[in-house]
């Protein structure tokens, strides 16, 4: 090999080093869970490699909150504010992508507000609202806030703009009211957008905490993040095996949904062509 | 594909509804008398199942009372939860809260005082057959806001066995506060390089740092408010001198580490002898007996110009907005959750201190006290107990309070200034309601 | 957040006076359409973003309502005395302190993760999942593990550097580190999220660039200076705008790990205005940091809009 080359070289091997190193790095909170959560308690902080493995911390923190309601619960929600967010989204977007309306502009300018103001930060006001509407404690408070996504709106207004008037003037021609053709024409075409946009939003409300702390009080309505909160702060202290064994139980479903469809994940990324 | 479209959403709007609509967990008849119970605990483990137990029990013996018990959570939590159900239209009806949220409660409108339940000579004798230094936090301008139940009062454990390896006595704790010092100073494992493997003691200070403060301070004679919780004494000689001791333990005498020390993972410090004293709840006593692998003791907490420990925990409150009968349903579980064999049944299952001296003398109880020693511990520390720190606007004053204590141990600020603005801001809060 | 690709193949945009024009009631159709399209939306935003922003602005001016009393106008008296709190301005220092760090940090470090995999380097998919893996953990669940991490003596992080011989620290008790610590967890959190668009964004530029550039003599840090990271420049924003947006919305970590001690030194704006409107009920003053909260995030919002829209290039 030339000099050039064995400096390429090694350039590419510190860089290999740096990355695998980086990752190990980040991959030690998710590793650390698992060893905590298989082995019995005290070797949640004592890394003895002939230590025993064991189930009983998952059976435990199985038995100690009721996480298949709050699976429940929060597959509800997530299902719910994907369901609408994908309804409403769409038909804003077509309105601001295809309607020359009055007042448009602005009405656009102030959707994207929301970009900024999110409902994370208006819980004190949300919450008197909820209070008026008599839905505090319910699946659809945890909801609503969300269910106007400016960034959907954002999202799916660019890529329709980007659906070409002919296809749009044929399903005209065909007889097709706006409805239709916003089904049968732009829909399908943003596919990729969707499937992108519904990973976010899963991803987002699931893992979402505060809004949802705040507003239920019970196991009928709690979702994941807030079970598992409320069952981890013990007034009697901490137990890290069992804790570990709630979250992995709690993070589960993502986690194996990421890794079977990483490459989607990605590719819908891609293809959406967010740059 | 649209067909399958089709009952999957069906399925989906089916199950949404399911949600949706309000369970009826239990079958009640048409004119039974439903109450909510607010209880601060997380759902799941053994507490909720006593608790649920006592529930069926007492439905059973009282046909017609249906209660739904509501875990909430931490107490901090339950607060919450409670004070939200009130404020947006659906209030509980019983719950336990910490003896300290009294005046929030009263302030908040959400809660009536027993005195005009207690009707009948019995059901005086009975409002009076509780340990005085639990009612302490219970009773304001003359009433009686709440009852206690599930109580505490601060307690030391220590490591027998690192108490042999330092050479110490094992059986004998140390009792004065000069004491402690001595021990720990023997009891603090540290090598060549200032690496401390062992600390001699923790007393925890986050969370709620003012209760373990309470501690010193009762041991030092000093109040830290009035009865009426309209005015507090943060900045007497004798309270700056408490934490003085306190920071001291860690910078002077380096037998406690510095900073703050996190609540939640000093039993599992114990456990682990990181360190061979802790300062805890007596309600921790079932988790220790259970995870420690060595011999402990329990004691008083030590004395200095006095002795004692605040009390803690969780008092019954009955919140307004019943009807009459459901009232007297809801006095009715109160009695029947506080009645000697109860309260001892509770003491034994949990670590809570009984909250009545006839508990005491049960069967159940003097056999479970001759078997472990240890129980009795925070009970006769009752003797010397004072009233939990507790004022108007509570939960702002008392997070003054702690950012100072926060302040002094991690050396930002001195025990005075630290104390001295604490108290400033603390009377600026009360002004509204002196 | 410009620059959707259009899709292959498609012919110029028709001019504006094409579209679904004619007479008189089809003008009106298309405004009636427009709004009504627009109207499940719009009265969802109005409800909970619109509404509620100005009603903080409204609550702000008024005491807040308690038990027997009910909520009277006090002018700015909030506002003075939210001045006057030394934990209001804690909070503030934290949070642009908290900020400052997190977003640069997260920011380079997913493009470095982006770089790094985007390069000819084994086990992608691998270094992909590990970067990836804390986005779909929910914080509340992983704030514990980094709790334990950070516990003094029998901790991981005091394990692993006891092994290199230093002393036990109490990481999130001591005030000089408390905030750092969290920094980190917010960091780890996020990189790898930001990563994904960093990755989709390189992928998109063409290799013919870096190998014309490497033709004539530049050295990869040239080429990466010059071509790649101006090309990258909506990813940064659209990155940016997120990074911004959660370090003054995502308070979890707090929540579990120190509940904004020691002695405030980790409390941020959401944190603290949890903590004054649930846990001290005192709804005004929550609502008068809320609106403090608001303008920062409007000022930053305005901030980036005006810095970055000169700089974004479009292919």
């Amino acid at each position: 090999m030339s000099a050039m080359q064995k400096i390429r070289g090694a350039d590419i091997a510190l860089e290999a080093a740096a990355a695998w190193l980086l990752a190990l790095i980040w991959i030690l909170p998710l590793a650390y869970a698992v060893w905590a959560a298989i082995h019995p308690s005290e070797y949640s902080a004592h890394f003895a490699p002939d230590a025993p493995l064991t189930v009983a911390n998952f059976v435990k923190a199985w038995n100690a909150a009721p996480f298949a309601r709050y699976f429940l619960n929060t597959f509800i929600l997530v299902t719910m504010i994907l369901v609408v967010q994908l309804v409403l989204c769409t038909l804003a977007a077509y309105a601001f992508a295809r309607f020359s309306f009055a007042g448009r502009d602005i009405a656009f300018i102030l959707v994207l507000l929301q970009l900024m103001i999110m409902p994370d930060v208006l819980i004190v006001e949300n919450y008197r609202t909820m209070t008026a509407l008599g839905l505090v404690d319910t699946i659809p408070a945890i909801g609503l806030p969300y269910m106007a996504s400016a960034f959907g709106i954002f999202l799916l207004r660019q890529t329709f703009k980007t659906v070409p008037h002919e296809l749009d003037e044929a399903a005209r021609i065909e007889g097709a009211g706006p409805l239709q053709v916003l089904l049968k024409v732009y829909v399908p075409l943003a596919k990729p957008v969707y499937i992108a946009y519904g990973l976010v939003s899963v991803s987002y409300h699931w893992n979402n905490f505060l809004w949802p702390l705040i507003v239920t009080n019970s196991v009928g309505t709690r979702p994941l993040t807030v079970g598992l909160q409320i069952f981890a702060s013990s007034d009697q202290g901490i137990d890290w095996s069992v804790i570990t064994a709630a979250t992995l139980i709690t993070s589960a479903p993502l986690l194996v949904a990421f890794l079977l469809f990483q490459r989607q994940f990605v590719q819908s990324f891609m293809h959406a062509g967010i740059r | 594909m649209r067909d399958a479209t089709m009952k999957w959403l069906a399925a989906l709007i089916g199950a949404v509804m399911m949600v949706l609509t309000p369970a009826a967990a239990t079958s009640a008849a048409a004119n039974d008398i439903e109450l909510s119970f607010y209880y601060p605990i997380a759902v799941g483990g053994p507490i909720p199942k006593i608790i649920d137990g006592y529930v069926a029990d007492f439905e059973k013996e009282n046909p017609g009372i249906k209660i739904k018990a509501i875990y909430a959570g931490t107490y901090q939590d339950t607060l919450t939860k409670a004070l939200t159900a009130f404020k947006s239209g659906e209030p509980p009806d019983i719950a336990i809260l910490l003896s300290t949220d009294m005046f929030t409660l009263i302030d908040e409108d959400a809660i009536a005082p027993f005195d005009d339940l207690l009707k009948t000579d019995a059901d005086k004798a009975w409002a009076k057959s509780f340990f005085p230094a639990f009612m302490e936090n219970s009773q304001t301008g003359g009433k009686t806001w709440g009852i206690p139940f599930q109580r505490s009062t601060i307690v030391m454990f220590w490591n027998k066995d690192a108490f042999k390896e330092a050479g110490l006595d094992p059986d004998k704790a140390p009792d004065t506060w000069d004491e402690l010092v001595a021990d720990g100073g023997k009891l603090t494992k540290r090598d060549a390089s200032g690496n401390v493997s062992q600390w001699g003691v923790e007393i925890p200070s986050t969370g709620f740092p003012y209760w373990l403060f309470q501690g010193l301070t009762t041991a030092n004679n000093v109040r830290l408010m009035n009865e009426a919780g309209t005015a507090t004494y943060f900045d007497k000689p004798g309270v700056v001198e408490a934490l003085q001791y306190w920071v001291d333990l860690s910078r002077k005498y380096q037998i406690q580490p510095q900073g703050t020390i996190e609540w939640g993972t000093t039993p599992k410090d114990f456990f682990e002898r990181k360190t061979a004293i802790m300062w805890t709840s007596t309600g921790n006593l079932t988790n220790v007996r259970n995870n420690a692998k060595f011999p402990f003791g329990v004691a008083m907490l030590p004395a200095h110009q006095g002795r004692g420990s605040p009390t803690g925990g969780g008092n019954f409150y009955l919140f307004k907005k019943m009807t009459d009968a459901e009232r007297a349903a809801a006095f009715k579980f109160v009695i029947w959750m506080t009645s000697p064999e109860r309260a001892a049944d509770w003491g034994i299952a949990t670590g809570y201190v009984a909250v009545r001296p006839d508990a005491w003398d049960t069967p159940t109880m003097k056999k479970y006290v001759a078997d472990f020693p240890a129980a009795a511990v925070a009970r006769d520390q009752l003797k010397y107990a004072v009233a939990e720190l507790s004022t108007h606007d509570n939960q702002r004053v008392t997070k003054v309070l702690n950012d100072g204590l926060q302040a002094a141990l991690t050396g930002t600020k001195t025990p005075q200034q630290a104390m001295q603005d604490a108290q400033q801001e603390a009377t600026r809060l009360l002004k509204p309601y002196q | 957040m410009h620059g959707v690709e259009p899709i292959a193949g498609a012919p110029a945009a028709l001019p504006p006076q094409a579209r679904f024009t004619g007479v008189t009631p089809a003008r009106l159709a298309v405004h009636v359409y427009g709004w009504l399209l627009l109207l499940p939306a719009a009265v969802l935003l109005i409800t909970f973003t619109h509404y509620p922003a100005i009603a903080t602005l409204v609550d702000s001016f008024y005491s807040t309502p308690r038990g027997r009393r009910a909520a009277v106008f006090v002018g700015l008296d909030n506002y003075q005395a939210m001045l006057a709190d030394p934990v209001f301005w804690r909070a503030l220092q934290n949070n642009i302190i908290y900020a400052a760090s997190v977003i640069p940090l997260t920011v380079v470090l997913a493009l470095a993760m982006a770089v790094l995999i985007n390069g000819n380097i084994k086990g992608r998919a691998l270094l992909r999942l590990s970067f990836f893996t804390p986005t779909v953990l929910p914080m509340i669940a992983v704030a514990n593990v980094w709790l334990f991490f950070y516990s003094p003596g029998y901790g991981l992080f005091d394990q692993l550097f006891g092994l290199f011989g230093t002393t036990t620290h109490n990481w999130l008790g001591d005030r000089h580190t408390a905030l750092a610590c969290l920094i980190a967890v917010a960091v780890w959190k996020d990189a790898g999220f930001f990563m994904i668009f960093y990755l989709a964004a390189l992928q998109q530029i063409s290799p013919q660039l870096a190998e014309a550039a490497a033709i004539e003599g530049a050295s990869r840090w040239y080429v990466f200076r010059r071509i790649t990271f101006p090309l990258l420049m909506p990813t940064t924003l659209f990155v940016l705008v997120n990074a911004i947006i959660n370090s003054f919305r995502l308070v979890d970590h707090i929540v579990v790990m120190t509940e904004g001690g020691p002695d405030n030194t980790t409390a941020l704006l959401l944190f603290y205005i949890y903590e004054v409107g649930f846990k001290f009920w005192d709804t005004a003053y929550a609502a008068t940091l809320t609106v403090v909260l608001l303008v920062l995030l409007a000022f930053l919002a305005l901030g980036q809009f005006l810095l970055f829209d000169r700089k974004i290039h479009y292919q």
